[in-house]
């Protein structure tokens, strides 16, 4: 076959570029859909596991109420980002599926809950870490304002924290985009499953797996464009 | 294509440098080495440490036949018939049926087992027989398998088109979703539904089969010389009743 009439088998033929599309959009959708609860879910508990790192000793000496809380939602979270980052995302992704969301019918939402429960774990430890790396100093300088921590995280930590978190963060999504492509496993037909379908009605190797992986990488550009133009906007103020 | 072919592996050989050097090549002398995807009862599947089923021990007697040494390779089924036409792996053998897609990039040897394309669905399901199956209605099958690729094609081909076919990586997830209602029935080999069956309760198998098929061993395209000592054995084997001892072995009528 000469490489004309196998991109058109793998490509034209019976509307295989619709399959192509079509799982696309469904892992652009899972993907957004999980990147906003993961950005949800990880910051609650980024902020709750840095509060805790932050606080945890001076108010032990206190004991009141707000000790207790804080040092439950911090547990809480401990636990659901060790099993989080502990077990593979196939099998929590199956988990979901058989386990947790059984009568549901459609597995795209439970996709999305499960990468978004998933990315949250890891977003939740790249706040923590930008938050735990401002230097002590900003934190006396608030306190020495007559700032409370609630106020001195907003008005001085979070705006640098914001600028560190970034290039992690990205790269997080940018690992969650490409994690999706487990979710044939569910019986999703995303990108990677549409690839499958026509590796395995076609035959062909090469081709259907060459121009998933260029989709892929396309989004993955264009993702990395954009964190590269808002990282120049937020450092104007440097100069 | 050629140069396309070149270009595509040069760039793949060169990122995956490490896993092309470690990893074994078929068609060495004293070895075959077979690819089969051992989620398919009883065919072939995993019983604790080891692989069993009709295909592993056809493929044992084939290979002691043939005075080689078998290696048994456990992939994803889709992968089966790529690797051999690239000569990773010997032969495939998966309980997989001659199809004429199939046929266009690999050969197949005599066929060695008759099969039956079923259709599993709850005890109280509304579809009583094959044909009030529509495109309405979600169909789990296996990937890749040929209930899949049947079930997939457009109607007018018999199938019920690619939006009513959820496609699982394995039997038993197809089996859990319609046992979960997340698919209204499964289409898949007669003898691992009948094992699904047993294994799970409310479930039944239609009388009406859905297709009927039949099993062959896969080699690489124009390698003349396997595929007439398989055949020659696979004759050897029929006409001793070595196969279908194994058979009644798996499957009690």
């Amino acid at each position: 076959m000469s490489f004309k009439d196998s991109f058109s088998q793998a490509f034209l033929q019976k509307d295989r570029w619709q399959l192509l599309l079509k799982g696309f959009g469904n892992t652009i959708i899972i993907t957004l859909a999980a990147a906003v609860l993961g950005i949800i879910i990880g910051i609650v508990a980024g902020a709750v596991r840095a509060a805790y790192d932050k606080n945890i000793e001076r108010m032990r000496r206190r004991k009141n109420a707000s000790y207790y809380i804080l040092s439950f939602f911090n547990f809480i979270f401990k636990i659901y980002i060790t099993i989080i980052r502990g077990t593979p995302t196939v099998v929590q992704l199956l988990i979901c599926y058989f386990m947790i969301f059984s009568s549901w019918r459609n597995g795209i939402p439970v996709a999305m809950f499960a990468f978004g429960l998933n990315s949250g774990a890891y977003v939740a430890e790249i706040i923590r870490g930008g938050i735990m790396s401002i230097d002590e100093g900003q934190f006396e300088a608030g306190r020495s304002l007559g700032f409370n921590y609630t106020q001195t995280m907003r008005y001085i930590i979070v705006p640098q924290v914001i600028k560190d978190v970034l290039p992690a963060l990205m790269n997080e999504f940018i690992t969650l985009f490409k994690e999706t492509s487990i979710a044939g496993y569910v019986g999703i037909r995303d990108l990677t499953k549409a690839g499958d379908i026509i590796r395995a009605t076609t035959l062909q190797v090469y081709l259907p797996l060459l121009i998933v992986a260029a989709m892929y990488l396309i989004i993955v550009l264009l993702m990395t464009y954009i964190e590269g133009k808002v990282e120049r906007r937020l450092r104007a103020n440097e100069r | 294509m050629k140069n396309f072919k070149k270009i595509a592996g040069l760039a793949l050989a060169a990122a995956l440098a490490v896993g092309t050097l470690t990893s074994c090549k078929a068609g060495s002398g004293s070895k075959l080495i077979m690819a089969t995807n051992a989620t398919f009862p009883p065919y072939e599947y995993v019983d604790g440490k080891t692989m069993k089923g009709i295909d592993i021990d056809i493929a044992n007697a084939l290979a002691k036949k043939m005075g080689k040494k078998l290696e048994i390779e456990d992939v994803e089924f889709d992968s089966i018939i790529a690797g051999v036409s690239q000569g990773k792996y010997d032969f495939g053998m998966a309980g997989m049926t001659v199809t004429p897609d199939r046929k266009k990039n690999v050969d197949f040897t005599d066929s060695y087992a008759n099969a039956v394309q079923s259709v599993i669905v709850a005890e109280d399901s509304p579809i009583k027989s094959v044909d009030d199956i529509s495109s309405k209605n979600k169909i789990g099958v296996q990937q890749g398998t040929t209930g899949d690729i049947y079930a997939s094609d457009s109607p007018k081909n018999g199938g019920y088109g690619e939006d009513a076919v959820v496609k699982y990586k394995s039997g038993p997830d197809a089996v859990e979703a319609l046992k979960q209602g997340k698919v209204d029935c499964v289409i898949i080999d007669n003898e691992p539904a009948k094992a699904y069956v047993k294994a799970n309760k409310g479930l039944k198998i239609l009388d009406s089969a859905y297709a009927n098929e039949k099993y062959a061993i896969c080699v690489k395209k124009g390698n003349d010389s396997l595929r007439k000592d398989l055949n020659k054995a696979l004759k050897e084997l029929k006409d001793d009743g070595t196969i279908d001892s194994i058979v009644s072995k798996y499957i009690k009528e």
